[in-house]
């Protein structure tokens, strides 16, 4: 809080705004834009991580792993994708919930399911009830980020185990020659080569991401779509100091603004991996660079 | 292969048993003078200093929780937290699902807001906010009802000539018509919904009983009566 700003009503112009600005309310709004690049950081790594072992799961040749594989790529890229998170966020924290009940509290005699009611024991609970708030924030947040990266996860899955076959039979031909194993040539061949045929499919789904983290505001977590709402909202002076009509439209904008920027910013280091990866590989990417250099 | 790590990382976030019983209350924090998220970002008004007057004589913990309105009553059926303190009318629809304390806020009439005298009541377009007391009796009225997630929205529609007028608690309206020249209550106050009551859980009978008597000794002692003169402007304690 600046110091001028203790009798908002005698300011003016720009001094208004500037307090205006400053609110509590207006630092959980810049707060939550963290909160937005938190998720995009975390959740990036974890649906790869996801996509990599449903692209090796759905290769296999192990009958039940490639079942489980397969059956995830194509009914988590069948279903809408509210309706996955409006359904992971109950169903996991339940689940979890449910875990916790049947080991810490293996005396509990009464049924989980009461009417409408789900009830577990205290000790069961997630995060318990005596945490503190951020916990339960943390929580809830950790429950996105799972549920992004699930859904997220089996498209990057699609992309890679696409990219594992792009990659030149001759090269793995070559390593077979050698007298490597097959693990081997998936790790010393296949894996370093895929990257550049997954890239473009990758950045894809990575602009996908950046424009689903709204989705956050629907799982509860309080993000930048939250907060600009509440903002925008009109204020009346008898319950703000700072009165103001509907100005909704301005914090949206400001939305689409940073949003723009975050897309633009994405595509310049996007492209400039491109350009490092296909470096001296023989792939059309790398032709028609060359090309237009 | 990174989810059982998880799981296990969940199991261990917390462990020992709990010490003093906290109870989250959950709230919209979009209604005032009820509730609502004042400057610093805090939940405040009524509901704020009732909750944790009740809290304070039940010797519990409080800890303060916002939930969109459409979403409260699921949410506080799976257990993300324990009470609903929102201005939430007590009705039978709502009681089959969850319980409710006695109330501690009076039936309050409903009013109509629009921006001009002649709005038509009953065969226009009137707002209400979604899942509320307000929204089944437009429905039933005849009139053409249009829906909003907030109480913001609701208002924001009848400014933009999106509905004629709105239908919502007289006290969450009357600041709105008071400091904008554009919009006047109109019609005649509309008599719907019980008191407000605080929603637990229907397996939460211990908690109930708590507050039910915490409720009934603000009542006697007349330390409600103050808070609803204190944040109704024009009101008297009724009890």
């Amino acid at each position: 809080m600046l110091p001028y700003c203790a009798d908002p009503d005698t300011l003016s112009g720009l001094t208004w705004l500037s307090c205006y600005l400053t609110t509590g309310k207006h630092m959980a709004f810049y707060l939550s834009f963290l909160t937005v690049m938190a998720l995009l950081l975390v959740t990036a790594p974890t649906a790869l991580l996801f996509g990599f072992g449903g692209a090796v799961a759905a290769r296999s040749r192990i009958p039940p792993l490639r079942w489980l594989g397969l059956a995830y790529t194509s009914i988590v890229r069948g279903v809408p994708d509210i309706a996955f998170f409006l359904f992971f966020v109950i169903a996991l924290d339940q689940a979890f919930e449910w875990v916790r009940h049947k080991v810490k509290c293996p005396d509990w005699t009464e049924a989980v399911r009461q009417g409408n009611d789900f009830v577990v024991c205290a000790a069961a609970k997630l995060p318990l009830s005596t945490a503190p708030q951020w916990m339960h924030e943390i929580y809830g947040f950790a429950l996105a980020v799972l549920t992004f990266a699930i859904v997220f996860g089996a498209f990057a899955a699609n992309v890679l185990s696409g990219a594992m076959r792009a990659v030149p039979r001759a090269q793995t031909e070559t390593a077979e020659a050698y007298g490597m194993s097959r693990r081997q040539v998936f790790r010393r061949v296949t894996v370093p080569q895929m990257w550049v045929y997954a890239l473009p499919g990758l950045s894809n789904l990575w602009m996908l991401l950046v424009k689903s983290t709204p989705l956050l505001f629907l799982l509860g977590v309080e993000d930048i779509v939250y907060w600009a709402r509440e903002l925008g909202g009109s204020k009346t002076a008898r319950f703000s100091d700072y009165p103001h009509g509907d100005w909704r439209m301005w914090y949206f904008l400001a939305l689409l603004v940073f949003y723009l920027l975050l897309t633009r910013v994405s595509e310049i280091i996007l492209d400039r991996l491109m350009a490092r990866l296909t470096h001296g590989q023989a792939t059309v990417g790398a032709d028609t660079r060359e090309r237009a250099a | 292969m990174k989810t059982p790590i998880a799981i296990a990382a969940l199991l261990a976030l917390t462990s020992g048993p709990a010490l003093a019983q906290t109870v989250r209350m959950g709230t919209e924090g979009a209604y005032p003078p009820y509730n609502f998220l004042n400057d610093a970002g805090e939940v405040d008004g009524f509901e704020r200093d009732v909750g944790d007057a009740l809290c304070e004589r039940a010797g519990l913990t409080c800890e303060w929780v916002t939930n969109d309105w459409d979403s409260i009553i699921p949410n506080l059926v799976s257990g993300n937290y324990d009470t609903i303190i929102a201005g939430m009318s007590i009705t039978p629809e709502r009681d089959e699902v969850i319980d409710f304390t006695q109330e501690y806020f009076p039936p309050d009439p409903s009013a109509y807001l629009a921006a001009s005298d002649s709005a038509d009541l009953t065969g226009g377009v009137i707002a209400a906010q979604v899942g509320t007391i307000q929204a089944g009796h437009v429905a039933a009225s005849g009139a053409t009802l249009v829906e909003f997630a907030t109480p913001d929205e609701t208002i924001a529609a009848v400014r933009n000539g999106e509905a004629d007028a709105v239908l919502a608690d007289k006290a969450f309206l009357e600041p709105f018509a008071a400091e904008d020249d554009g919009l006047m209550l109109v019609g005649e106050d509309v008599a719907i919904g019980g008191g407000i009551g605080m929603g637990l859980r229907e397996s939460d009978t211990e908690l109930r009983a708590k507050f039910d008597a915490a409720i009934t000794a603000m009542k006697a002692d007349g330390s409600l009566n103050a808070l609803i003169e204190k944040w109704f402007e024009g009101r008297t304690g009724p009890y």
